[in-house]
This record gives C-alpha cells, structure tokens and sequence, in this order.
C-alpha cells in the first residue's frame, strides 16, 4: 500500500510537469498585464485579435500547412504504394524498409541540414525544395507505422485473397476492400506525420531561413520582441495539435475496430 | 502469372527509392565527402580540429551529460509512473496515453517559450519564489545547463512514457500470480522477475532518450541563440556562421554526432527486440 502510494506520487509529478507549462503558456495568451504580479491582472482576447490580423501571421500559417501537409501528400502518394508492395508481395525485404526507418529516425535535423546545404546549395536547386523532400523521408517512421499496423490489423493479404477469389479483379481488390479497411490507419499516421512536420524548426531554419517563413520561424523572431503575441502563436498551435492529436486517437480506435467486427 | 503480376509491382518502390537516395542518403554522403576536405583536398584536418579544439570537446561533454542525465530523470520517473498508470482503468489509461501524445508534440521553439512564461526572468514561479522570500531559486537561471536540463527533461518524459508503457504491458497478470502463490512478495516479483525481463527494453529506451536529446536544437537554440555550448549549436552556428561559416568542420562534428546517434540507435533496437522474444 505505501508503494503504490510513492509510486502515485511520481505520477502526479509527471502529470503536472507535462500540464503546468501548457496552462500558463495558454494563460498569458490571454493575459491583460503579467509581469509584476504572480496571477495575470486581467483577462483579454486583445492579444489573439492582434495575431490574427496580422497578415504575417496568416502567411506563415499557410506557408506552414503547404509545405508540411504537401510533404505528407508526397509521402501518401510514394511512400504507402512502396510500403504496400514491400509487405504484402516481398516481405522478405522489409527489414530494409524497417533499416530505412532507424536510420531517418537516428539523423536529426541538424545533421540532415548538413548534408542537404553541401549536396544541393551550390547547384542551383531551390534549397525550398530540398528542405520539402527531406521533410517527405522523415516522415517514413510515422507513415511506416500507421500502414504496417493497419495492413496487420485487417490481415490485408488474406482479405486481398478473399476479394480475388470471390471474383473481384486486381483493382477492384485493391481500392474497394483492402484501401477502405486500412483508410483510418493510414490517415492517422497521415496525421500524426503533420503535426511533427507543423513544428519542424532546425531544418528549415538552417537550410533555408528567413526566406521562408514558416510558424516556427515567425515565432521564434516573436519570442525577443513581444511575448503575448508569442504566447498566442503557442496557444494556436496547442489548439491545432490538440485537434488533430484527438483525430488520431479517434481514427487509431476506429482502425482497431475494424480488426475487430 | 503471380511472378509477372509482382514484378510489375516493383515500379511502385522507385519513386520511393529515388525519393531516399536524393534526399537522405546523398546529402549524407556530401556531408562524409565534405568533412574529408578543405580547399587542397582530401585531409583529416577537420576531425583533428574538431577533436582538439577544447570548445568543440566541452560542446560534446555538455550535450552528452545533458543527454544522460535528461534521459535517467525522465526514465526514472517515468518507470514509477507507469506503474501507477497500470493500475487504472482501461478508459483513464487511455486518456492519459492521449495526453502524453499531445504534449509530445510540445518540444522546440513552443516548449523553450512557456518555460520561460514559468521560470524566465519574468516568469510566473521566479515572482512567486521572491515573493516568498525564497532565496533558494535566487541563482537559478532559465538560461544554462540547470534550465535547459528542465526543458529537455519535459520532452524526455512523453517519449519514455510511450516506450516504457507497452514494456510494462507485456508483464502478464499470470506471472505475479503465479510468483505470489509460490510465496513471493510484490517486492520480490519485481526483483527477481519483472525488473530483469523489462531490463533490455529499460537500456533501449534509455538509449532513444539519450539519441533524442543529442540531436535536440532548436529549445536551447530558443534560450541561448548560439551563445550555450552544444554539439548542434555549434554544428547550427558554423553552418550559418554567425561570425564566418565553415561549413567542413560543421560537416566533421556532423559526422562525429551521427555515428554516436546510430551507435545508440542500433543499442536499442537490439536490446527492444531482445525484450520482445522475452515477453
């Protein structure tokens, strides 16, 4: 009884370390005046009516949704047939993929941005791009998962063969069994890969700056100049990925479900 | 027929192997290139500039011991707190899960900002400990080691809860039964049995944090701008070079960090698979 009440403790430390910084990050967005007292002395949506008329904002808000939602695009388009062939025709060859994916996880961003400014920097290539592409490989972890486990899910190889022997050709098997069973897998690692792509910060700002601004960046030029429009750019951000955060446990239950009936 | 069908299903990897070769494994492949060279060619300047410049070492030796020390606290804690998690009911766990996936997402730029709405020169608790009188705290500053040491434990803790929480769900209900009806007590099923088949995944998850910490850079980018000695604040800082870049010695402490992020990176995967066959 007194270890779980020690250990109970430590929960409450974990819980409360990982929830104080968000409660009071999203409190000062709505702060009148908080630098004297220890309570803000009044409440305001000032700061956040501020943020969204400013067209600076709105830009990098959308240069941010085009560049990480067009990665995950990208990723959708190439990446998921690849995994598809892999595990369903020759799984045999994915320990490569699963060797592909440790190796992306294992490069962070810092040396990834080393390799793509002395590769693609002095030949010409919009380094926009180049910072686009890497975004679409380190996006394989995510993508792997969400597609590995909803293909294991629905047991896709026996359903595919179901379908086929039931009369349905290829295709059919394909894009009216196989696709909708595995859909809500798929687009929660879909998710999942935007919300990690939507706070990417190192790359862009290193290969590519100031040039293109995303969220990240224009918070981070927020950050020494007023920090109640900082904390605005951070309770939105909270916002979106408390959203799509509660979209990938719905669609993750959902494909558990389909495994399921 | 079958063999034609699944030869023709090859096409569907070339894009995604166009795909990793121009954007991950050439640029690596630069990088290694480059940290071989300066302007007359192939030389080993950079990694004996890198490895007797005491800057760059004491760069190294701050990111590691920042890296370890995160990653035990957030391993330690989180190993305590998964074994209260355990015991709630299906629904709360899953609440919980939902809650660490969230605030996973909190790290970088956004992280490095409510830290300093909590603990920066104007912060909430800094007004609160001096309006207390508690001189304690009086020394601390958001801006070094200690500060950055909070920050990289908060995104450590979600990671090793994520890791830790399906490691703990492998320990069967039957296996404590099972040693309490031979007469051992909860303490000794966890010495005995349950501590040494988690022990492989433990030393995996340790070594992710660790990895995950080591290539951290944009919250102490957002504290420190360049001024505090990490490894990927130095690499970031002769990247863009704030007084002149040189990109080679970027290339060469780059190098260096990789192999020390796939060396722990193999180190998990080996140990989290030697739990699996355990479990």
């Amino acid at each position: 009884m007194k270890k779980r009440g020690f250990a109970d403790l430590f929960f409450l430390f974990l819980v409360l370390y990982l929830v104080l910084p968000i409660l009071a990050t999203a409190l000062y967005a709505f702060a009148t005046n908080w630098n004297s007292t220890v309570l803000p002395e009044g409440l305001t949506f000032k700061w956040l009516g501020t943020l969204f008329q400013d067209a600076d904002f709105i830009q990098a808000f959308g240069r941010s949704v085009l560049l990480s939602g067009g990665a995950v695009l990208i990723g959708l388009l190439f990446i998921v047939p690849a995994i598809f062939v892999i595990v369903l025709y020759f799984p045999k060859y994915e320990k490569w993929i699963q060797m592909a994916v440790v190796m992306v996880y294992a490069f962070p961003g810092v040396i990834l941005a080393v390799g793509l400014i002395r590769a693609y920097s002095s030949i010409g290539v919009p380094m926009i791009l180049a910072v686009l592409g890497a975004y679409v490989v380190s996006i394989l972890p995510y993508i792997y998962q969400g597609t590995r486990n909803s293909l294991r899910n629905v047991n896709a190889r026996q359903l595919l063969d179901a379908a086929e022997l039931l009369g349905a050709s290829k295709v059919q098997a394909f894009s009216k069994v196989l696709l909708p069973a595995v859909y809500p897998g798929l687009f929660a690692g879909a998710l999942l890969s935007f919300s990690v792509l939507f706070g990417e910060f190192v790359l862009i700002n290193l290969v590519v700056g100031s040039r293109f601004e995303t969220v990240q960046i224009y918070l981070m030029k927020k950050l020494s100049t007023s920090g109640h429009i900082a904390s605005s750019v951070v309770f939105v951000y909270l916002v979106l990925m408390g959203i799509l955060t509660f979209a990938i446990s719905i669609l993750t239950k959902r494909s558990k479900g389909v495994a399921n009936t | 027929m079958k063999v034609l069908t699944s030869k023709k299903s090859l096409v569907w990897l070339l894009p995604f192997v166009v795909l990793i070769l121009l954007f991950f494994i050439v640029p690596l492949l630069y990088m290694v290139i480059s940290s071989f060279s300066n302007s007359d060619g192939v030389t080993l300047d950079q990694y004996k500039a890198a490895l007797t410049n005491s800057y760059i070492l004491q760069g190294f030796k701050n990111s590691i011991t920042l890296s370890a020390i995160s990653a035990l606290v957030a391993l330690v804690v989180t190993l305590f707190a998964v074994y209260a998690i355990m015991r709630f009911s299906e629904s709360t766990r899953e609440r919980i899960l939902v809650l660490t996936n969230l605030t996973s997402n909190f790290s970088g730029i956004p992280l490095a900002f409510a830290f300093i709405v909590l603990l920066g020169n104007s912060g909430l608790f800094t007004l609160l400990f001096e309006k207390w009188g508690i001189d304690a705290f009086s020394s601390f500053s958001l801006y070094s080691w200690s500060g950055l040491l909070l920050i990289y434990i908060y995104f450590q803790l979600p990671l090793a809860l994520m890791l830790l929480y399906p490691i703990y769900y492998g320990i069967q209900q039957q296996w404590k039964e099972a040693a309490a009806l031979l007469g051992a007590s909860t303490l000794q099923f966890w010495m005995k049995i349950g501590i040494p088949i988690m022990l492989p995944g433990i030393v995996g998850t340790f070594s992710v944090l660790f990895a995950n910490a080591m290539g951290a850079y944009a919250s102490a980018y957002a504290l420190t701008g360049s001024s505090y000695n990490l490894v990927a604040i130095r690499i970031g800082a002769l990247l863009s070079g704030d007084i002149f870049a040189q990109p080679e010695l970027a290339s060469a402490i780059a190098v260096l960090l990789g192999v020390t992020m796939v060396t722990a990176m193999l180190l998990s995967e080996w140990s989290i698979k030697k739990t699996r066959r355990n479990l």
